[in-house]
């Protein structure tokens, strides 16, 4: 997984509430087998309009998206974090954001900020307002900050942290653990009800 | 009782726990692992460049059920993508050795639907899914829930997932529910009041008389659309209703294990004292039929109700989103629920495509005919249910009143296989997301209970099924 540590960007502002994963993305490029190529299928249908955000050229390039509450709601489909990923953004600042989206964006290093939804106004206002509105996130210091003297501090979770700025891969820090995970697996696997097998066993 | 009063969550949670590193989430032992074809083929790759196996095949277990076709000839998928991805997981399967329930197995359906269905869901367990409506077999008692790709091939690697622990909120649903009002009522009016992101960052119990008073069917409905209101999982104490739901199914433990898992199973249910992080009771009196107007499922009014009107919104960010959503499908506010007309219904999905959901449709559905305008399909969510189905002759009820009666699937809830509405389509769905696009892109969807849907069907606009006129009901006695 890429590191993030710092990221200076123009950013592109998405002021709806409650965007669901099958606007990120619509089901039908969930067929695909692979990991890469999404970037075209990124907000597909809302594309079309030739008004929306991904279409204005102010935005171009941008690498940090601005959002409303409950960003990534709905479908699990981890597609979401990979079309937004492969289109470049790095980087997502919401007021609120839905669990498994969370949870899909980090594996696929991309930094989500949650920040109180006046502070979040100020930066969807002034990216609407001005050309070339520029963001710097740094992962590293905790902070964001504009270049018209707006400065903010964030929270995480440490660990969520820690993965993002090395780029650590999850399974191997699971592994870790693999002296735990044997023993607490034998000790589990006699408490049958908890098991899937019956007498009678898988069959197809 | 020893030690402090635990919630059903806590205990579950607990007991699955691995390790405990410092400044790091827990290590969360995962019990079953079930598969679909969407969102596992980059799972297995990752495990193939890494060289990895998959740790626990006898706790994984896979189905097709979200591009497959729902005509009689399975086996041909037109869309050469599609057929594509279903040809993977047959080869994953084989390749891991993974029992897979594809096509022709009688047990193969909507994953949410045969986990519980063939007994592989059980009290207590830890699920997961590459599906946000794992939420669903909590309803046995299990903490069950969505996650992403990364997250299934860590899952198919190591049988255990990091996880932050999340909060709990008891919701209590007390009284006698109304005649003609079900558990979607009962889901649609919890996300209705608490909205799309209410629950984000809780595991939500659901309790009270009302939701002890369901059936299993009714309680996988309401645990199903947790993740419809943001919730990590949704979660039902395991009490006679679910023992004697669960005794006698394929992977039910019998004889004196059967036994011995049920004393287990009794310590389940949360301790009285057991404190939540948040609460919130609803009298059950207070549940209406309910129909969404909108394009999220906390878009939702009585079908009694009018459109809402956006200028009633307090805030700015509400009164655009309402706006947009009724600009999208096509609605004036002040306009009765009651006289929307519509072109297509859908009664099937994980969310209600049980044999109780089809004989509930079936009931209102018999004796009358499906409107000249509306074109109606009932998809069963699995092959036991469609042949349960059939045996009760409610396929029979359904072709003669003009339903189309389909091969199990995800169908129209998510439109991956040809089953979509058409631009400017208005559907009354008994599925789980009316997102702009969900069912096929230009199509508007209301979400509805599966009586709600039959009669809308028959009617060809919504309308009370308190009042509805039944025919040959005694049939279905």
């Amino acid at each position: 997984m890429e590191k993030f540590q710092t990221l200076t960007s123009k950013v592109m502002p998405l002021d709806r509430v409650n965007v669901d994963t099958d606007q990120i993305i619509p089901k039908q490029f969930l067929k695909r087998i692979e990991r890469t190529g999404y970037e075209d299928f990124l907000f597909f249908d809302w594309r079309k309009d030739a008004g929306f955000e991904l279409n204005n050229p102010r935005y171009k390039g941008a690498r940090i998206l601005v959002a409303a509450k409950n960003f990534g709601c709905g479908s699990s489909r981890e597609h979401a974090a990979w079309a937004l990923s492969d289109y470049g953004f790095r980087c997502v600042i919401a007021p609120s954001f839905a669990d498994i989206f969370h949870s899909n964006a980090g594996k696929n290093g991309i930094l989500l900020v949650t920040l109180p939804e006046d502070q979040v106004q100020t930066m969807l206002d002034r990216a609407s307002s001005r050309d070339g509105y520029t963001l710097t996130v740094s992962l590293e210091e905790n902070t964001i900050r504009d270049e018209q003297g707006f400065e903010t501090s964030f929270t995480m979770d440490p660990f969520r942290r820690d993965c993002l700025l090395e780029g650590l891969d999850d399974i191997g820090l699971t592994l870790r653990y693999a002296a735990e995970l044997d023993q607490f697996e034998k000790q589990h696997d006699a408490a049958f009800w908890v098991k899937p097998q019956s007498t009678e066993g898988a069959q197809a | 009782m020893a030690g402090n009063p635990k919630t059903l969550f806590e205990k579950v949670w607990e007991s699955h726990i691995v390790a405990e590193p410092a400044n790091e989430p827990v290590l969360l032992y995962i019990d079953l692992h079930l598969i679909h074809e969407v969102t596992s083929p980059q799972a297995f790759e990752g495990l193939r460049l890494a060289g990895r196996k998959v740790r626990r095949p006898d706790r994984s277990i896979a189905t097709v059920d979200h591009n497959v076709p729902t005509t009689a000839n399975r086996r041909v998928i037109e869309d050469p993508i599609a057929a594509r991805q279903i040809e993977t997981l047959r080869k994953n399967c084989a390749d891991f050795g993974v029992t897979l329930y594809d096509v022709e197995s009688l047990r193969q359906g909507i994953v949410h639907v045969i986990g519980p269905e063939l007994g592989l869901t059980k009290p207590g367990m830890t699920i997961v899914c590459g599906d946000s409506h794992t939420s669903t077999h909590g309803a046995l008692g299990a903490l069950a829930f969505g996650i992403g790709t990364s997250e299934v091939e860590h899952v198919l690697a190591t049988q255990c997932l990091p996880q932050g622990k999340p909060k709990t909120f008891r919701i209590s649903i007390e009284g006698e529910l109304p005649e003609g009002v079900g558990a979607k009522d009962i889901v649609l009016g919890i996300i209705g009041r608490i909205g799309t992101d209410g629950a984000t960052g809780y595991v939500v119990e659901y309790a009270g008389s009302a939701i002890r008073s369901l059936s299993m069917e009714g309680r996988m409905t309401i645990c199903n659309m947790s993740i419809e209101a943001g919730a990590r999982a949704g979660m039902i104490a395991p009490d006679e209703t679910t023992f004697a739901w669960l005794k006698g199914r394929p992977f039910a433990p019998e004889g004196a294990a059967w036994d011995e898992a049920v004393a287990e199973w009794r310590k389940l249910p949360t301790d009285s004292g057991a404190q939540f992080d948040r609460e919130l009771t609803i009298p059950a009196v207070e549940i209406e039929p309910y129909v969404t107007w909108g394009t999220n499922p906390g878009m939702v009014v009585s079908v009694t109700a009018t459109v809402p009107d956006p200028a009633a919104e307090q805030s700015d960010a509400n009164r655009r989103a309402f706006t947009r959503a009724l600009e999208y499908m096509d609605l004036k506010p002040g306009t009765p629920m009651e006289e929307i007309a519509i072109d297509r219904v859908f009664i099937g999905s994980c969310t209600n495509s049980r044999i109780e959901d089809l004989r509930a449709a079936a009931k209102v559905v018999a004796g009358h005919h499906v409107h000249a305008n509306v074109r109606a399909m009932v998809v069963p969510g699995s092959q036991l249910v469609k042949a349960q189905a059939e045996r009760e002759g409610l396929d029979a009820i359904f072709r003669e009143a003009g339903f189309e009666w389909r091969e199990p699937g995800c169908s129209m809830c998510l439109g991956m296989n040809p089953d979509i509405l058409q631009p400017g389509e208005r559907c009354a769905s008994t599925s789980n997301r009316n997102f702009e696009g969900r069912q096929g892109q230009g199509g508007r969807t209301h979400l509805v209970s599966p009586m709600m849907a039959a009669a809308a069907a028959v009617k060809g606009h919504f309308t009370d099924v308190r009042t509805w006129e039944f025919k040959n009901a005694e049939v279905l006695a």
